[in-house]
């Protein structure tokens, strides 16, 4: 099939970005989305021009360096599906597909499609851990989980740190990236010392980094490659609560 | 070049111990003035920094991604093993030992085994201290399964993504040191040389993705965790940015690369579908748990699979192996599929696929049983081929997956480089010629967790580096040697992309030094190599500037890496000439087609020697002495 692409383009985080118009010919079905990109590359290198920078590694969803606005929806159309897992069957001859960067303030754009995502590590720095120090840890089976609890926590775990989240919500909030953490560690015996405070430093930090307050409106587990609960950031907020309480 | 394993005496089972109280321990106030660069932050570079960062040492920590949390280690699907023998079938420390050193078809070294299989066990309850959600039963302990190579289940998982949260665990530890202020993190920068003085690996020279910027990093000893070199193959299960920049510089500086043609071929990735195709799929080993791997009887059969009666079918695992059957390695698995495929009962419309079919177990145990144990690894499988395996079987091919050869290092994990030390896939001291399944996460945490942070403090208080800082003129030498070579690739200016030259040298290889290798085959290879590596060099494209975020450049330094190790590699393949693991060699097999070792001749590792660009490398060897494990011919029937 024939497709055409819009492409954001711009050259580094000073410089002003706008939509770049490019043919897609022969793509097939089989190809992933990036694939697609690939040769599309492929032939601007031989044409003279510029590539289009995009961040990728794993191509098979589980890394989260890929960040895609495909036709305004984060990773693209297909429901629970990260960009690289996306294929071209998803669209059809004679599209117009348009590509953009994640859009939030505290995702500053690198080049093209490049952003950064530092503000993630930063959140997870100030608390998304259990503090437990390589060394003599007790036998693993000393610590009894009943399954529902770690399907649980594994369900929250599962976040990729993609930002789609970030880049579906209308307030470019990151609640849910913050709140699957807090919910697969609060979910979890081993979790529970530090319980209170990661959620008051976690909270805190994604404050500090520009992101926006939830509001609930749900976009961003329709946009989840992990199809991760919105359920966890009610499980934030009460940790939240409580811990207001307590202290 | 002298290799010395330094490998402590006495009995197999005491020498960690022991090691362990004889190495030089640096005083807790004087930690903090060591600095340590860690490359890589995958597992093993993950855990080692934030490791080495909770015992206070200044760590500075590189990784080419955005962040730490992608390295490739993500990707593992299916588990990580243990000796914990919780499930009572007979596992122990020394079976775990056996089996690997079985697994690598008696080429590694048994002293770093056994101390691996020793630690597989403060791994889970580190892992567990930390929050890994492992898969539990209904009574609250740990579940297991089995793995490709074992008899015993000693294999821990959550779901069909333990490698990532493995490394989340390592990850979230790491960027609580980052915040404690003792690891500095250096994202996206790229690692383009190692700086040795007097002898020493003092540092490093990286370039900033982002901005182009060329910097040396001062350091008392650097540790490589970089991974394994699979995309010289182009095709592959690993990352896209997966590559051997960083140990084949160091190869270049003195650090002898063993083993490089020790590669593994994984037997369950979705086959190829097109020219386009950018990398390759793995599906866990673990389905082979349950699902039954089968071709028609028959040469050229094209019905579907559904259409085939169950006496028209070949099941060849089962049939050739009956005692570990669908469960045989990973090498006898993969050179069964290609042997079918050969023999033109391959499936699909390449012809170059197997079926694995869960049907049975499905009618069995049900579909709910198999969603919960594969639910996610059914779903990508749909994702990529469009076809529901609940309903057909899947179509499996064999891929480049790992490679167990790597940077050589002593028991210390120290290269030939003093101060340089390699953990990880990227050094080759613990599967042989064959790694089994789940195996690679256990050793990269391994040496991350529990074995460099205790080796590096001995080198440190012996060694004692003398000051230096980057106006040393071995600095400022390497600075301009990375200079020099990015200018020359901006500057050829011609008309072939780098990735086509890729995946050129990577049909290349797949033909000659991949499944099956033979004589005339690998000196082809050295033939073909050469020529496409010289019209690299003369006719590559790659446009823009190096002073902004160029990813045609990165890859171009990595591609031309790749063509100089691609060469090693053959030459490796080519001068052993017998047959063990994932390298066989065709002219030497049983007479039912099994690999054929010759101990007497090839039982050691192969430590090549960088002697100069238009010199050939200097085979240097470490003979492998077996003082406890009895070397036979390695038996799965």
């Amino acid at each position: 099939m024939n497709l055409k692409l819009r492409v954001w383009r711009q050259a580094d985080a000073r410089a002003a970005g706008k939509m770049v118009e490019y043919d897609a010919p022969d793509v097939s079905p089989d190809m992933s989305f990036l694939e697609m990109l690939d040769v599309v590359n492929e032939r601007l290198t031989e044409d003279g021009q510029d590539p289009i920078a995009f961040d990728h590694d794993c191509r098979e969803g589980i890394c989260g360096s890929c960040s895609l606005m495909i036709n305004g929806t984060a990773h693209g159309p297909m429901k629970g599906t990260a960009t690289c897992q996306l294929h071209m069957r998803s669209f059809k001859d004679g599209d117009l597909i348009n590509v953009e960067p994640w859009r939030a303030k505290a995702f500053p754009v690198i080049r093209d499609l490049v952003v950064d995502r530092s503000a993630f590590d930063r959140i997870i720095g100030a608390g998304g851990y259990i503090t437990a120090a390589t060394g003599g840890a007790q036998d693993a089976n000393s610590l009894l989980i009943p399954k529902v609890d770690a399907d649980a926590s594994m369900d929250a775990a599962a976040c990729i740190g993609c930002g789609a989240c970030v880049a579906a919500c209308p307030n470019a909030s990151a609640s849910l990236f913050t709140a699957a953490k807090v919910s697969h560690l609060g979910h979890l015996p081993q979790g529970q010392p530090e319980r209170y405070r990661r959620v008051l430093s976690m909270v805190s930090q994604m404050e500090l980094e520009d992101f926006g307050g939830c509001t609930l409106y749900g976009e961003c587990q329709e946009a989840c490659p992990k199809e991760i609960s919105i359920d966890n950031i009610s499980t934030m907020n009460r940790d939240y609560i409580m811990a207001g309480v307590g202290s | 070049m002298e290799l010395n394993s330094r490998v402590p005496a006495g009995p197999l089972e005491k020498k960690w111990d022991r090691h362990r109280f004889e190495m030089k321990l640096v005083n807790p106030a004087n930690k903090r003035k060591y600095t340590i660069i860690m490359v890589g932050s995958g597992l093993g570079g993950g855990a080692a920094a934030a490791t080495m960062g909770e015992l206070g040492y200044n760590v500075k920590c590189f990784c080419f991604q955005d962040s730490p949390r992608r390295a490739h280690s993500i990707a593992a699907q299916g588990g990580i093993n243990a000796a914990k023998n919780y499930q009572n079938d007979g596992d122990s420390i020394y079976r775990l030992f056996y089996d690997t050193v079985k697994g690598g078809d008696f080429r590694s070294r048994e002293a770093n085994v056994y101390r691996l299989a020793e630690i597989s066990v403060n791994i889970i309850d580190q892992c567990v201290a930390q929050g890994v959600p492992f898969a539990r039963e209904y009574g609250g302990l740990l579940a297991n399964r089995s793995f490709g190579g074992a008899q015993v289940s000693r294999t821990f998982y959550a779901r069909g993504q333990t490698g990532q949260q493995l490394l989340l665990g390592a990850y979230q530890a790491l960027e609580r040191q980052v915040a404690a202020g003792t690891v500095t993190m250096y994202p996206r920068t790229e690692m383009l040389d190692v700086v040795i003085i007097d002898g020493k690996a003092r540092g490093i020279v990286t370039r900033d993705l982002v901005t182009g910027k060329i910097e040396s990093h001062v350091a008392d000893a650097v540790v490589l965790g970089t991974g394994g070199y699979a995309n010289v193959f182009y095709l592959s299960t690993n990352a896209k940015g997966s590559n051997a920049t960083a140990i084949w510089r160091a190869y270049k500086r003195g650090a002898a690369f063993a083993n490089p043609c020790y590669t593994q071929i994984h037997p369950t990735c979705i086959p190829v579908s097109g020219e386009y195709q950018s990398k390759l799929t793995l599906m866990s080993e673990s389905l082979r748990n349950d699902g039954r791997v089968w071709v028609p009887k028959a040469k050229g059969d094209k019905r579907a699979p559904g259409a085939i009666p169950e006496d028209e079918r070949d099941y060849y695992l089962a049939r050739k192996y009956p005692s570990f059957g669908n469960l045989a390695p990973r090498d006898i698995a993969s050179r069964g599929a290609k042997e079918v495929c050969d023999e033109g009962r391959g499936v699909g419309p390449s012809g170059l696929g197997v079926y694995l079919d869960f049907a049975d177990a499905i009618k069995r145990l049900g579909e709910g049983v198999i969603r919960e144990r594969y639910g996610n690894l059914f779903e990508m499988y749909q994702r990529i081929t469009d076809e529901d395996p609940y309903k057909v079987p899947m179509r499996i091919y064999p891929a480049a997956h790992y490679t167990m050869g790597g940077l050589w290092v002593d028991y210390n994990l120290m290269s030939t480089i003093a101060g340089l030390h390699v953990i990880g896939e990227a050094n080759f001291s613990d599967h042989g010629a064959n790694r089994l399944g789940a195996s690679a996460l256990m050793q990269g945490l391994a040496d991350g967790y529990f074995v460099i942070p205790n080796t590096i403090s001995d080198y440190l208080a012996s060694a004692k580096p003398a000051k230096v800082d980057t106006s040393h003129q071995a600095f400022k030498d390497a600075e301009a040697q990375v200079a020099e070579r990015t200018r020359q690739f901006l500057s050829i200016d011609g008309k072939r992309t780098v990735d086509s030259f890729h995946r050129e040298l990577g049909k290349i290889m797949w033909e000659y030094c991949g499944m099956a290798r033979n004589e005339a085959g690998l000196r082809k290879a050295l033939e073909l190599i050469p020529q496409l590596r010289e019209e690299f060099w003369r006719d590559v494209n790659v446009p823009g500037s190096d002073v902004e975020l160029n990813q045609a450049l990165e890859k171009a330094g990595r591609v031309a890496d790749f063509f100089e190790l691609a060469e090693l590699m053959c030459k490796d393949a080519l001068h052993r000439r017998e047959s063990c693991g994932g390298h066989f060699r065709e002219e030497s097999q049983t007479p039912d087609g099994e690999a054929l070792r010759d101990d007497e001749h090839f039982a050691y590792v192969a430590a090549w020697e960088y002697a100069g660009d238009a010199k050939e490398p200097i085979l240097n060897k470490e003979p492998l002495v077996f003082e406890n494990v009895k070397l036979s011919q390695r038996s799965y029937k």
